[in-house]
C-alpha cells in the first residue's frame, strides 16, 4: 500500500480501538477462566463479566440482570423476535416490523411466518421514517411483538422510538429495537423510549466483532433461543465470550465520550454539503434525523460499484447500494422503500464515518468523487 | 474481488466513446439490473473498422465491454457474431468473479444486437 487508506465503510465495521485490545488482551492467556468455574480463574471471569453487564446496561438507562450477552446483532435480532414469537403465541400469532429492517431482521420474521405466524412490513415514507399512525391502525389484538430498527444501516434515519413506543405501550405489545448502529451515537433509554428489547454489538464502536447483548426488560415472556449449559440464566446458552465481552464494555465506555459524536456530525455535514455540490446528486435519508456518521447520495447516470470502485483505486473504502453488488442482483431493498428508482438506488454510494475520520480524510474524498462522477458519466449511454 | 487486468481496464478503457455518423448502434440491459450497454459500429467491406462503447454499469460491465470491442475490431461480421462471453473472460484475464459472469454475457449480446440492427437496416 503506498498511502494510507481511507476507510469510511464504517457501518459495516469499525477498527477495534488500541485500548480495546488493551483492556482484552491479559483475558486469552492469562484470566483466560470459564465464569462457570468455581475456582479463582471462573471468579475473576465471572467478575469481569458482571463488571461488563453493569457498564452496557449504565449506557442504556437499563439494570445489569435486563443485558444478556450474545455473539453479536444477528444473534440478539434473532434470539429477541423468535424468542417472543414462541413465547407469546397463546395470546397470538402477529408481528409488526417494517421494509427497512436489516436482513437478520427480515429473514427471521420470513422464517417465522413459515412457522404459521403473520407479520406485517411497514411502509416508510421519503425520508425512511415510519408513520405512528400506520403502526397504531396496525396492531391488532393478536399482535405480540413490534419491532423497528433505531438508526437505519443504510440510509442514517433514526426513527422516533419515544413515540413508536408508547403506541406499543398502550396496546401491550412488546417493543424491540434493533440499535446496532446508533448505539453511542444517539440516545438510547430504555424507559425513556419504552422498549421492551433492545439489540446492541460491540464492533461497530471500534469493539471486536463476535459479541453483542440484547436487552430484555424484566418481566418480559420470551424463550430461550440457544439451548445448552444455562448460561445467562439460562436464556443463552455457551461459555460466555469474556475477552469479547470485557472489549464490548470497554468500547462502549469510550464511545460515550459525547464529544465523538459531535465531531462525527460536523464532518459528515461537511461531507453532505460538499459532495451536494456535484450537480445530479441527491441525498438519501433525512438531513435532520441521521446518525451522524452516515452520508448516502444518488447521482444520477451513473452506477454505484464502479464509483466505488474508482473510489477504491484512489485508497478510500466506501459501499453501495446498486444492484451489482448484492448476491441477488436487486438494488437496495431500502432504497426502493423510501420512493428511489432503479437508476437512483444503482447510482447510490454510502459513506460513513466514525471516530477516527479525519477532517483532511473528508477534504480528500471531496477533491477526487467529482472528477470520478464526471469521468463515469462520460462512460454512460444514459 | 476483482483481479488487477480487470481493473486496469475498467480505469483505461480503450474503447469507450461514441462514432459520429456511425452505421449502426445498438442497446441492451436495463435499469433494474443496473447494466446499460450501447455500441456504436463503423463498418468497411463487411468488416468492423472502428467500435466504441459506453455503459452505464459496475466495474465489471465497464470491463467486459471494452474488452469485447478489442475482440471484434477488425473482425467480419460473421466472425464478431460468434464471440463467445468465455472469450470475453479471457480477454479480461480470465479471472472474472462468478456473480459478474453476466456482463461478459451482456457483451455479446450487444454486439450481436448491434450487428443485427446493421443488417435490418441494411435490408430495408
Amino acid at each position: 500500500m503506498l498511502f494510507k487508506k481511507i476507510y469510511l465503510d464504517n457501518g459495516a465495521t469499525t477498527q477495534v480501538d488500541e485500548r480495546v485490545l488493551e483492556a482484552m488482551n491479559s483475558y486469552f492467556n492469562k484470566k483466560f477462566g470459564n465464569a462457570s468455574s468455581t475456582h479463582d480463574f471462573g471468579r475473576d471471569a465471572k467478575n469481569s463479566l458482571e463488571d461488563a453487564r453493569k457498564i452496557i446496561a449504565k449506557s442504556i438507562g437499563a439494570k445489569s440482570g435486563e443485558i444478556y450477552f450474545t455473539s453479536g446483532g444477528t444473534e440478539s435480532n434473532n434470539f429477541a423476535i423468535k424468542g417472543i414469537a414462541f413465547a407469546n403465541k397463546g395470546k397470538g400469532n402477529h408481528i409488526i416490523t417494517t421494509k427497512v429492517e436489516h436482513k437478520c431482521v427480515l429473514n427471521s420474521c420470513k422464517w417465522l411466518e413459515k412457522q404459521g405466524f403473520e407479520v406485517s412490513y411497514l411502509d416508510v415514507d421519503g425520508e425512511g421514517f415510519v408513520d405512528a399512525n400506520d403502526l397504531e391502525n396496525e396492531i391488532r389484538k393478536e399482535t405480540i411483538l413490534v419491532s423497528i430498527i433505531h438508526g437505519n444501516n443504510e440510509i442514517g434515519a433514526i426513527q422516533k422510538l419515544e413515540e413508536l413506543g408508547k403506541i406499543c405501550r398502550e396496546n401491550k405489545v412488546y417493543f424491540h429495537t434493533d440499535a446496532c448502529q446508533s448505539y453511542t451515537k444517539t440516545g438510547l433509554e430504555v424507559n425513556k423510549q419504552n422498549l421492551d428489547l433492545v439489540t446492541l454489538n460491540s464492533h461497530k464502536i471500534h469493539g471486536p466483532k463476535g459479541v453483542g447483548a440484547l436487552y430484555i426488560r424484566e418481566g418480559t415472556k420470551i424463550e430461550p433461543w440457544q439451548h445448552g449449559g444455562g448460561q445467562e440464566k439460562d436464556f443463552r446458552s455457551g461459555t460466555e465470550n469474556i475477552s469479547g465481552i470485557v472489549g464490548f464494555a470497554e468500547a462502549v465506555k469510550i464511545a460515550m465520550d459525547e464529544k465523538h459524536v459531535e465531531q462525527m456530525n460536523f464532518l459528515t455535514k461537511k461531507l453532505i454539503k460538499g459532495v451536494l455540490k456535484i450537480q445530479g446528486t441527491r441525498l438519501n435519508g433525512s438531513m435532520k434525523e441521521r446518525l451522524c456518521n452516515n452520508a448516502n447520495f444518488s447521482f444520477s447516470k451513473v452506477e454505484g460499484e464502479a464509483i466505488g470502485g474508482y473510489l477504491d483505486q484512489k485508497g478510500i473504502c466506501s459501499s453501495t447500494g446498486s444492484a451489482c453488488s448484492e448476491m441477488n442482483l436487486e438494488p437496495s431493498y431500502v432504497l426502493k422503500a423510501i420512493g428511489l428508482s432503479d437508476e437512483q438506488a444503482n447510482g447510490s454510494l454510502r459513506l460513513t464515518l466514525s471516530r477516527f475520520t479525519t477532517e483532511k480524510e473528508i477534504d480528500y474524498v471531496l477533491k477526487v468523487l467529482p472528477g470520478i462522477i464526471k469521468k463515469l458519466r462520460r462512460f454512460s449511454p444514459l | 474481488m476483482y483481479s488487477k487486468k480487470v481493473i486496469e481496464r475498467f480505469e483505461n478503457p480503450k474503447f469507450v466513446g461514441e462514432i459520429k455518423n456511425p452505421d449502426a448502434v445498438g442497446e441492451v440491459g436495463n435499469m433494474k439490473c443496473g447494466d446499460v450497454m450501447k455500441i456504436y459500429l463503423k463498418i468497411e467491406k463487411g468488416k468492423i473498422k472502428n467500435i466504441k462503447f459506453k455503459t452505464y454499469g459496475c466495474i465489471a460491465a465497464i470491463s467486459a465491454s471494452d474488452a469485447m470491442c478489442e475482440l471484434a475490431k477488425g473482425k467480419t461480421l460473421k466472425q464478431a457474431e460468434k464471440i463467445t462471453h468465455e472469450e470475453i473472460i479471457e480477454k479480461m484475464g480470465g479471472d472474472v468473479p462468478q456473480i459478474k459472469i453476466h456482463c461478459s454475457v451482456l457483451g455479446t449480446r450487444a454486439l450481436r444486437k448491434t450487428i443485427e440492427n446493421y443488417k435490418n437496416e441494411k435490408n430495408k
